[in-house]
């Protein structure tokens, strides 16, 4: 047994070593505190939009008490008949600001929620009860304050008078939470009580399937082109060099370019998911081309060579071997520039998506807005309620990014050819 | 020379060439790698073309179906023909060419496609027929006369990239006979292949000539030796011995020739 610092084959062996060991480990050290300090990031970010956003999917219900004869009298006007049944539930409301304070309690809109329930849930008025419950939408504040658990520091937000009320109606049990639809297929609204994202969402998608068509055929036709048939000289280098910087230009010039070119010149309908789809296929085109060009040139040359041996022309020999060979790749890198169009706010408002927009679009020229445009618009809005359909609204858009995301990879394992 | 070598000779001699090529020139920009190459290669023979590696041999051979057209830098001077048809004219469509004269590379390349597919390809390519029995007799003929039919006949659908390295060369050569050339043109064909695989090939190879006129690329003398009627060995860029294969192994001309083939050069 030969002491550990004598053997020939030790770490003293080779001075300096250790310290080459050392310096190997440290950087170990270094990379594991980055990943965890971007993975807490992340965590830390995405923790607090789902915490915030959580109530957007959610809406509080406040149970009313309807007599027949309220439905009776007022039937021909529902705004009326819903104030009609505030009163009667509030009768300790006193004077026009109690009234007032009353009405503020139900939620702006509730009077077509009223006449939609007495349509679908109460029997004709032969058969009507003297008196019966109905459940309508709480408004914003009523909303907020019972999400947060009507603790001491949000009913001190509400008046004397409506803080009593919530007391009241929580503990008498006439306050439910329910899986808020609305928020999923409503269009914008000024009272966040009725705001969705439904008209975003179409109006994404409008705008999605136009910059999809318009990128992915020009896209893959430049590439196609740029790769196997142009001629190798200085303008193809220049054209080469132009569409490599064009990927990293910000995207609010491309949306001053469809301004200028598309509304002003060929005169577009402005807002229109239309423009926008052309706008944003703007700016994902040399994303496509480069990805597209990249996954043409991982082809390999010899299934090219023995197409063209066997006497095909040069475009059969791409679009009959090199393509299919090319197409994950590109459908990848597709995928990835929807992605990051699907995210895109500054060129969207340089045409004009960033109006106010309450419906979603018909067709492809009907003034639309996208997702995170309306992101945008609910995050500048003064009202305390916006600020959870914002945070509800980033969760869906991450949704949809990390699908598309999960697509790609999906699609470009399943994809993949061995040759 | 024997009794039968002497009979034969004045036979070959009047034989028209099936390819000729006169004072072919080649060059990759500035750079000349082909200088005056004349050769007559005769029709239904093995036609070898030895030499050092960076010889221009592959690239004599890529003249002769217009290959190097896809390099742009590529400028050929003189003239090839098939058939007495200069190939380089500017009425020549090089699909037609390319339909008469088919080619097997070093590397196995098969489509990433079924085995039937491969074969039938080139023939509906081409418009050789549109009735689905005569493909199939067609695709079947082909890989037959490859040698591969018994080994794939009960999985014509698998793809061509599942065989072995030896089958898939056998495949690209069934792939070129589909459809129906009058010259294959073979670039070191089994430099990517075991033994066992390289004399399937060469066993093959004896089979084709009989319909084909074949030119091979080959960097081993042994199978160039084995396998070919006429041998043509260059050296840097030059044509420095053509002939019989064996007057070039037994009694070369030129001392590059025997330098090569004795293994001082090379």
């Amino acid at each position: 047994m030969t002491d550990r610092n004598n053997h020939p084959l030790s770490r003293d062996a080779l001075p300096g070593l250790g310290a080459r060991y050392a310096a190997e480990r440290r950087f170990e050290r270094y990379g594991k505190i980055a990943v965890i300090f971007s993975l807490a990031f992340l965590t830390f970010l995405i923790g607090a939009i789902a915490i915030k956003g959580a109530g957007a999917f959610v809406k509080t219900e406040m149970r009313l008490e309807v007599t027949k004869e309220l439905v009776t009298t007022y039937a021909e006007d529902d705004f009326t008949l819903l104030r009609k049944v505030i009163l009667h539930n509030f009768s300790d409301a006193q004077g026009r600001s109690g009234r007032k304070e009353a009405y503020n309690m139900i939620a702006v809109g509730a009077e077509e929620a009223l006449a939609d329930a007495l349509i679908d849930d109460v029997p004709e008025i032969s058969e009507m009860p003297a008196t019966f419950d109905l459940w309508l939408p709480a408004s914003d504040d009523v909303d907020m304050a019972n999400k947060a658990g009507l603790t001491q520091e949000t009913l001190a937000r509400a008046s004397p008078q409506a803080a009593q009320w919530l007391q009241e109606l929580s503990d008498d049990g006439r306050l439910k939470k329910t899986f808020n639809t609305g928020f999923l297929i409503n269009g914008d609204s000024r009272d966040p009580e009725r705001a969705g994202i439904g008209g975003a969402f179409i109006g994404s998608l409008f705008t999605l399937f136009v910059c999809l068509v318009l990128s992915f055929t020009i896209g893959i036709f430049a590439a196609i082109y740029l790769e196997e048939f142009a001629p190798r000289n200085k303008l193809t280098a220049f054209l080469e060099v132009n569409i490599n910087n064009l990927a990293t230009v910000p995207s609010i010039i491309f949306g001053l370019l469809g301004l200028a070119v598309f509304l002003n010149y060929f005169g577009l309908p402005r807002s229109s998911s239309l423009a926008g789809g052309m706008v944003l296929s703007l700016m994902t085109l040399p994303t496509i081309i480069i990805a597209s060009r990249v996954s043409l040139q991982a082809v390999p040359p010899s299934i090219k060579e023995a197409a063209l041996a066997i006497g095909t022309s040069r475009i059969q020999a791409v679009f009959h071997h090199m393509l299919p060979l090319a197409m994950p790749g590109m459908l990848t890198g597709t995928i990835l520039g929807m992605a990051r169009a699907l995210g895109e706010t500054a060129p969207l408002m340089m045409i004009g998506m960033v109006a106010f927009i309450a419906d979603a679009p018909g067709s492809f020229t009907d003034p639309a807005t996208a997702l995170p445009v309306q992101v945008y618009l609910w995050a500048d809005s003064p009202e305390r309620a916006f600020a959870e359909k914002t945070a509800g609204a980033i969760l869906v858009l991450l949704f949809f990014l990390v699908l598309m995301n999960l697509t790609a990879i999906i699609l470009r394992k399943k994809l993949e050819k061995k040759w | 020379m024997s009794i039968q070598q002497y009979i034969q000779a004045p036979a070959r001699s009047v034989e028209k060439p099936k390819i000729r090529a006169s004072s072919v020139c080649v060059s990759y920009g500035d750079r000349e790698v082909l200088h005056n190459i004349d050769l007559d290669i005769l029709p239904r023979r093995i036609t070898a073309l030895i030499g050092p590696s960076g010889c221009g041999k592959s690239t004599f051979l890529r003249c002769i179906n217009r290959m190097n057209d896809l390099i742009s830098s590529c400028k050929i001077t003189g003239e090839i023909s098939l058939d007495g048809a200069n190939i380089y004219d500017k009425k020549v469509d090089v699909e037609v060419l390319r339909r008469r004269i088919g080619m097997v590379f070093q590397k196995p390349n098969p489509f990433p496609k079924s085995i039937y597919d491969n074969v039938a390809y080139g023939i509906k390519l081409h418009g050789l027929t549109s009735r689905k029995e005569e493909l199939d007799q067609k695709v079947e003929k082909s890989l037959r006369r490859a040698g591969l039919w018994d080994e794939v006949s009960d999985r014509l659908g698998a793809s061509g990239t599942s065989l072995s390295g030896g089958q898939q060369q056998r495949l690209c050569i069934a792939r070129a006979i589909a459809i129906e050339p009058d010259v294959i043109l073979m670039d070191e064909p089994c430099s990517a292949l075991d033994p066992i695989a390289t004399a399937r090939i060469e066993g093959l190879l004896h089979e084709l000539k009989k319909k084909y006129t074949i030119v091979i690329v080959t960097h081993s003398m042994q199978q160039a030796a084995r396998v070919s009627d006429y041998t043509a060995f260059f050296h840097l860029g030059d044509l420095v011995e053509k002939g019989d294969t064996e007057t070039v192994f037994t009694n070369p001309k030129d001392n590059r020739t025997e330098a090569y083939i004795t293994g001082r050069i090379g």
